[in-house]
């Protein structure tokens, strides 16, 4: 089976460049990258007019499977994946039961095989049931299929747990992916904490709440050498910390979502549940900085922190309501909309954060499109646009606080292994 | 009256509220009458969803329903499905179902009210949300500065007290400041919310600098068990320090009036002798606040007539 895709613009993050050419793709590899490659027999592609990316990776997804299926399995999560334009994604640990045996990794693994749409790759959990008393079995878990280790939404509480977490996990040479939240600090906060809570009568969780965790795990990163992954940084003070470590040359990296670059805490205003979020958005200082933080490389990745949630969960009192959105099928767009025509971000740049960047971080032989790779491919269509209509989203649940919004930008296909997704319009 | 519901001040405009206001006054004189009952809404019914203990709001609205002739039922937590786990969107729809013609919604969250009024066709009262707006307590409490002091307009209000959780205190900045008040806010750091010093309002921490030559001084509740949550050190250490008693009173102008929402903790947040002093109008806030909620309960029925 052969495939061409011809007359697309490739995208070349790690040169950092775009050039016009075919691309071969035989079996489940890339064969050829040239100009006016002759396909033979292959099926034709065309990708007149349309950039051509190293397959996009999300390296932040929820796909609630096992345990919570009504919100999303595994099948319509990796759906919405591709329909995203995202052709692999690393899937967090808090299912039920949580993600911290063998068992659950070959069971997400089998679940993602079964489904034959986007790559997972599962994340362990980095304490025992998430509950950051015990180390989970993170060589047991590594040797399984997981590629990073987290006990995202429940972050380490104590700091003698997290440097043992990071000691180990650093022998191992697997990534911890922190989502730094102090929780006495959080605590029963349900939005940023600002004159926007104060005037909904919302608790609201400072930008102290990550900055403090962020520090805190910055220092043990440093101290035990562990590649520390930050996870969804919203704060100025947050990216002004990651700058400084990195600059210091602390193993650290950083992960934004399009929600944090694009929204502020005046989007809860008449109490919006779909815009209920953690951490939450924040303020303009904070977008600014975020935005910054991703031109400037403070910020290698750009993940969705896709959380799906039933309807029944969102519609409720505020304080009740589930935090998390659904962000895989909208996230390209609000890239190219947001960050690439607002210059925050060339092309090859924001294609980095989602391709080669968190292969590199998760360890994947990913992000490039060049002959031996895999073809792993996303085939974009920088005029198009599109209205954001929740109803029309292919994941289970359709908690998308951006519904009504023009993206400008639409993935048109997502090649996996060399198997053509094309995105039904 | 232009709005649909009452929600919060916030976001009612200036002509509704002095509708309200203006409204409220001859309510008040059928509340003064013999014979306190107008049919003005005879054959509707008021439904009350209390999700919070609450006695004073309850009767204040209830009575104010049924001097109006309204049919007025309570619902309230721990006697229906509102325990039994029925989310407020069920119970929303079976209320609208049964055919309540208003409703009065009293529940911890906030924003409660505004799901409400999003899930029902029928004009919704917030009588409490959570730590967000307490509407027709603030009405009651600019009708009774209004009676007193002739005007709100350049008059130095002073709220001292527990703003953080405090709704009536939200509801009054709003209100207060909107029309032309000059708003003073006295509590420790941590009882102040986040950003509070840019919605208008001067902030201090010690009751001392406020209160010189204020014409209105509010006490809000404390809550015993904001020591527990670290927020004071204790409730005699606040008693202290902002307890309004005779001494900081005086520092006020003579025909300064001292109002509180209540229930009042003698002693902690308001001193004996000026809880039962000449300048206190907490009893007339109880009666207004019957007339107010009547002139509410007529306009947002009125507007649905129409």
């Amino acid at each position: 089976m052969k495939l061409l895709i011809k007359g697309g613009t490739v995208v070349d993050p790690a040169a950092r460049r775009m050039y016009r050419a075919d691309v071969l793709v035989e079996g489940d590899r890339v064969t050829a990258v040239d100009k006016r490659l002759a396909g033979g027999d292959a099926r034709v592609f065309d990708a007149g007019g349309k950039l051509v990316f190293p397959g996009l990776i999300d390296m932040h997804v929820h796909l609630r499977e096992p345990g919570q299926e009504y919100k999303e399995t595994i099948a319509t999560g990796t759906r919405a994946a591709v329909r995203g334009g995202f052709t692999a994604v690393a899937a967090m640990p808090n299912t039920k039961p949580v993600a911290d045996t063998p068992a659950v990794i070959r069971y997400v693994l089998e679940k993602a095989r079964e489904a034959g749409l986007a790559r997972v790759y599962p994340v362990g959990a980095l304490t025992r049931g998430s509950r950051g008393e015990e180390l989970s079995e993170i060589g047991e878990l590594k040797a399984a299929g997981a590629v990073a280790f987290s006990d995202d939404g429940r972050p380490v509480a104590g700091a003698g747990m997290m440097r043992r977490a990071m000691e180990y996990a650093r022998m191992l040479g697997v990534p911890v992916i922190s989502h730094c939240e102090e929780p006495s600090l959080a605590a029963g906060g349900v939005m940023h904490e600002g004159l926007v809570a104060t005037t909904l009568g919302l608790r609201g969780i400072p930008a102290a709440a990550e900055e403090v965790m962020v520090a805190r795990d910055l220092i043990l990163a440093e101290m035990t050498g562990c590649h520390l992954h930050v996870a969804h940084v919203s704060t100025a003070g947050a990216v002004r910390l990651i700058r400084e470590a990195k600059a210091r040359g602390v193993r650290v990296t950083a992960e934004a979502t399009p929600h944090h670059f694009t929204l502020t805490d005046r989007a809860v205003a008449d109490y919006d549940t779909l815009a209920k979020v953690n951490p939450p958005l924040r303020s303009d200082a904070d977008v600014a900085a975020v935005r910054e933080g991703l031109g400037d490389g403070t910020i290698d990745v750009i993940a969705t922190d896709h959380a799906p949630h039933a309807s029944h969960e969102k519609n409720v009192e505020f304080d009740l309501a589930a935090f998390g959105l659904v962000g895989l099928e909208t996230a390209v767009g609000l890239v190219f909309t947001e960050l690439v025509a607002d210059n925050v971000l060339d092309v090859p740049a924001a294609v980095a954060k989602m391709s080669l960047n968190p292969a590199r971080i998760l360890g994947l032989q990913a992000g490039i499109i060049e002959p031996g790779a895999a073809a792993d491919i996303t085939v974009f269509d920088p005029e198009a646009e599109e209205v954001v209509d929740p109803a029309l989203l292919a994941g289970k649940s359709k908690n998308t606080p951006f519904g009504g919004y023009r993206l400008k930008g639409v993935v048109y296909a997502a090649v996996v292994g060399g198997r053509v997704h094309l995105r039904d319009r | 009256m232009q709005a649909k519901h009452l929600l919060g001040l916030a976001e009612l405009s200036a002509a509704d509220i002095e509708e309200i206001l203006n409204n409220a006054v001859p309510m008040k004189q059928v509340i003064s009458r013999d014979i306190k009952k107008v049919p003005t809404l005879r054959g509707k019914s008021v439904v009350m969803l209390f999700y919070e203990p609450s006695t004073r709001t309850r009767v204040s609205f209830e009575l104010a329903g049924k001097y109006l002739s309204a049919d007025t039922v309570n619902v309230t937590t721990g006697l229906s499905s509102v325990s039994k786990g029925e989310s407020l969107f069920d119970t929303a729809k079976t209320v609208q179902a049964l055919g309540a013609d208003l409703v009065v919604l009293r529940h911890p969250s906030a924003g409660a009210s505004h799901l409400l009024a999003r899930l029902i066709d029928v004009p919704v009262v917030n009588a409490g949300d959570g730590m967000h707006e307490h509407p027709t307590q603030a009405l009651l409490d600019l009708f009774t500065i209004r009676e007193r002091k002739g005007s709100i307009k350049g008059g130095k209000v002073v709220i001292i007290g527990d703003v953080l959780h405090s709704r009536v205190a939200r509801s009054n900045i709003w209100a207060l400041t909107r029309f032309g008040a000059d708003l003073h806010l006295v509590a420790p750091p941590t009882l102040l919310p986040a950003g509070i010093e840019q919605t208008g309002v001067t902030v201090h921490h010690r009751p001392e600098e406020a209160l010189v030559d204020s014409d209105v001084v509010m006490v809000l509740r404390l809550q015993r068990e904001r020591q527990r949550q670290g927020l004071i050190p204790g409730v005699e250490e606040y008693a202290k320090l902002y307890g309004l008693n005779a001494e900081r009173l005086n520092l006020a102008r003579p025909d300064a009036v001292v109002m509180h929402p209540g229930p009042i903790n003698r002693g902690v947040e308001i001193a004996d002798e000026v809880a039962d002093g000449t300048r206190a109008v907490i009893t007339d806030q109880v009666t207004n606040g019957v007339a107010v909620r009547m002139a509410v309960l007529y306009l947002l029925a009125l507007g649905r007539m129409n």
